[in-house]
């Protein structure tokens, strides 16, 4: 069977499952659409977790970002893992023990103050949106390429799907179909990876198979090999950085303080029955997340062999047929600078600008003919990130049904988070601004039709952003990161780690690291992206890593105020030696 | 970690400040733990993976530089171990004063 068909299939029964888990496991209560009843073993809420924490960007584009950065790609390995080490030492267990629904009710609550809480309340939905859109995003992209469908389609397509489950099931239904999900994912991750692991070092499992040697019979060491390679056509080193130490080290710091603030990770904690379970949970979710994080940069330094193996000095016209595939959904190129017929890829952009845009007509070859001017190196070759994991099992020449398994993969990653991430838009919505701030009149009833309609209303949004695409969200989703390590993580940490800490400090704080950290973040990428490079950063720190000292402004200012201002009244100093045991 | 006396195990208390004393010793422990493994998380990570990894990366291990293998591979193989061995101690903890949630 072609691979087109093998993907509908795929796709198609992975679909029915879920949509069969969402049936079984609907939601008749707030308690249920909320946090499952409290009751989702460790085990499960541990992958539930993985499948809701990886989203398109971890599945789809980080093993691209690593094989064209090499060793900067480890910021988002430590940053998007480390993240959980804080999550389960000082986060999980205590707001499992707080035992409310939210991030909002935790903040209202503990800073007894609404201002508070409508501030959560905002935070939770703006990260909530600008992340979501980049999935719905993902969606249409799989959809586009491997079923031919129309990018809006696919969109629709998935809207419907977590229309479905989301509404229906609630934190219930999303929970189980994010189990069913991690499993569709990994597996897509991990079979292609140990086939190209396996014919290019003979060692299965990727992880160690990147360390070992080439089954060439050269004896030389896979990463030798494409250091060499690189260095030869004057790519960049795969094993060295380019950035700097310092960006590094505060990008880092803020991908972990922001994983472990983010809302839709946090709130997966308040579904398991006990502080025991939230905290060996975080391990769980932490194994299966690690299953893909170890592998990515093995994919990412198999695909850079492979790559340079399928495409540098091949005529055009000799191409596999992904290439023009590929070309026609607008993710690569190539321009004969020399004439020769042949692809050259060598170091730096092919093109100016970097991405191409193509005229309508074709050349002699059948190529795309692009408008960009050709730069001055000798690269011909534009290669979009995105496709690196997509593309790789055609590129490998694996078998139909692996290349039809990724794409089931990458629509399973995609759609656990959007479902993960508009339960939480519509619990900030029908829970923590209705029924805990405009109408506290609500019955329980009510307050759940409430939170299936505003769940609703956001999968219909979440769509609208995911076909019509504002220019700005590739910008601000990682940028989301940067916002939650400067605002909620200290304001929860310092909620559960000091009983001083009070009202008038967390709103102070929490103003200070946003407004310091969102100004940074605007003035070098809307005000003037000509000075956004290292000579102009603020102790060369990037907008990227800003967040991190935004976090530090924010824990100062919140010291410097909890000493001025009066301590918190007795009854919430209660409930945080109360939050602190677990019984 | 390893500097707190065995003591004998406390038994919970109507007293109010005898509770309230219990529970200070037990967030004192609980910190004590946080601590101790947040700095093995910041070595391996901001250590070992950002800050030394040029120096590391003279070092050959297997196929990798050692810095490189830290910060793609080493990091998050530690930082699953450090969960886990927080889940034992934390429990371990919680039944040596008495707050477990089974009983």
């Amino acid at each position: 069977m072609s691979a087109q068909v093998l993907t509908y299939v795929f796709v198609g029964l992975t679909f029915a499952l879920y949509i069969a888990i969402a049936i079984w496991s609907r939601s008749a209560s707030t308690q249920e659409f909320y946090v499952a009843g409290g009751h989702v073993h460790p085990v499960a809420n541990g992958a539930a977790t993985a499948a809701d924490w990886m989203s398109a960007a971890s599945y789809l584009s980080m093993a691209g970002i690593i094989a064209f950065e090499g060793a900067d790609g480890a910021r988002y390995l430590m940053g998007w893992t480390g993240g959980y080490v804080l999550l389960a030492l000082c986060l999980a267990p205590y707001l499992r023990k707080f035992a409310k629904f939210t991030v909002p009710d935790f903040v209202g609550d503990r800073y007894y103050s609404q201002t508070a809480r409508v501030v959560a309340i905002l935070g939770v939905v703006f990260i909530s949106f600008t992340y979501i859109a980049g999935q719905m995003r993902g969606v249409g992209i799989v959809f586009s390429r491997f079923l031919e469908v129309d990018i809006d389609l696919g969109v629709l397509i998935g809207m419907g799907i977590v229309f479905f489950y989301a509404v229906l099931g609630g934190m219930k239904g999303i929970t189980y179909t994010q189990v069913a999900q991690y499993c569709v994912l990994i597996f897509a991750y991990l079979v292609p990876a140990i086939y190209i692991s396996l014919m290019l070092t003979d060692v299965p499992l990727p992880m160690l198979g990147f360390g070992s040697t080439m089954n060439d019979g050269s004896g030389t060491f896979l990463l030798d090999k494409v250091d060499g390679l690189s260095q030869e056509l004057g790519l960049s080193i795969f094993t060295e950085g380019s950035k700097s130490t310092i960006d590094m080290f505060f990008i880092t710091a803020a991908l972990m303080a922001g994983t472990a603030g983010l809302p839709h990770v946090i709130v997966r904690f308040f579904t398991v029955p006990k502080v025991r379970d939230a905290r060996i949970s975080a391990g769980y979710a932490l194994i299966f997340i690690a299953l893909l994080y170890t592998t990515a940069p093995a994919v990412a330094a198999f695909a850079r062999l492979n790559i340079v193996d399928a495409l540098d000095n091949r005529a055009y016209q000799d191409l596999p047929a992904w290439f023009s595939k590929w070309e026609d959904s607008g993710l690569l190129a190539w321009v004969d600078k020399n004439d020769d017929g042949l692809l050259q890829y060598r170091g730096g952009a092919a093109l100016d600008p970097v991405k191409p845009r193509y005229s309508d007509t074709r050349g002699d070859l059948g190529e795309r003919i692009l408008k960009n001017q050709p730069t001055d190196n000798q690269n011909e070759v534009y290669i979009d990130r995105d496709i690196i994991v997509l593309a790789h099992p055609e590129i490998a020449q694996l078998p139909n049904w692996v290349v039809a398994l990724v794409a089931a993969g990458g629509l399973a990653a995609a759609l656990s988070t959007a479902a993960g991430l508009l339960l939480v838009i519509s619990s900030a919505i029908s829970h923590d601004l209705l029924r805990n701030t405009l109408a506290r009149h609500l019955t329980d009833k009510q307050e759940l039709r409430w939170a299936r309609v505003s769940a609703a209303v956001a999968i219909i949004i979440a769509g609208l952003f995911g076909i019509y695409p504002p220019g700005f969200v590739a910008e601000v989703v990682a940028f989301a990161f940067g916002l939650a390590a400067a605002s909620f993580f200290p304001i929860i940490l310092l909620g559960i780690f000091s009983t001083r800490m009070n009202r008038e400090a967390a709103i102070a704080g929490m103003l200070s690291g946003l407004i310091f950290t969102a100004s940074y973040i605007i003035f070098f990428k809307f005000i003037a992206p000509e000075f956004n490079t290292a000579e102009y950063w603020w102790l060369g720190v990037s907008p990227e890593g800003i967040g991190t000292l935004g976090m530090i402004l924010n824990f100062l200012v919140s010291f410097i105020v909890m000493q001025m201002t009066p301590p918190p009244p007795q009854e919430v100093q209660d409930m945080v030696r109360n939050i602190r045991i677990p019984r | 970690m390893s500097d707190q006396s065995e003591q004998e195990i406390v038994s919970p208390s109507d007293q109010p400040k005898q509770l309230s004393d219990d529970q200070a010793a037990y967030w004192r422990a609980n910190v004590t733990t946080l601590l101790s493994l947040l700095s093995v998380w910041f070595l391996v990570s901001f250590g070992c993976g950002i800050l030394w990894v040029d120096a590391l990366n003279q070092y050959q291990f297997f196929g990798w530089k050692l810095g490189f293998w830290f910060s793609q591979q080493g990091a998050i193989y530690a930082f699953v171990i450090l969960i886990f061995i927080y889940v034992v101690r934390m429990n371990a903890l919680d039944r040596r004063f008495n707050v477990d949630e089974d009983q």
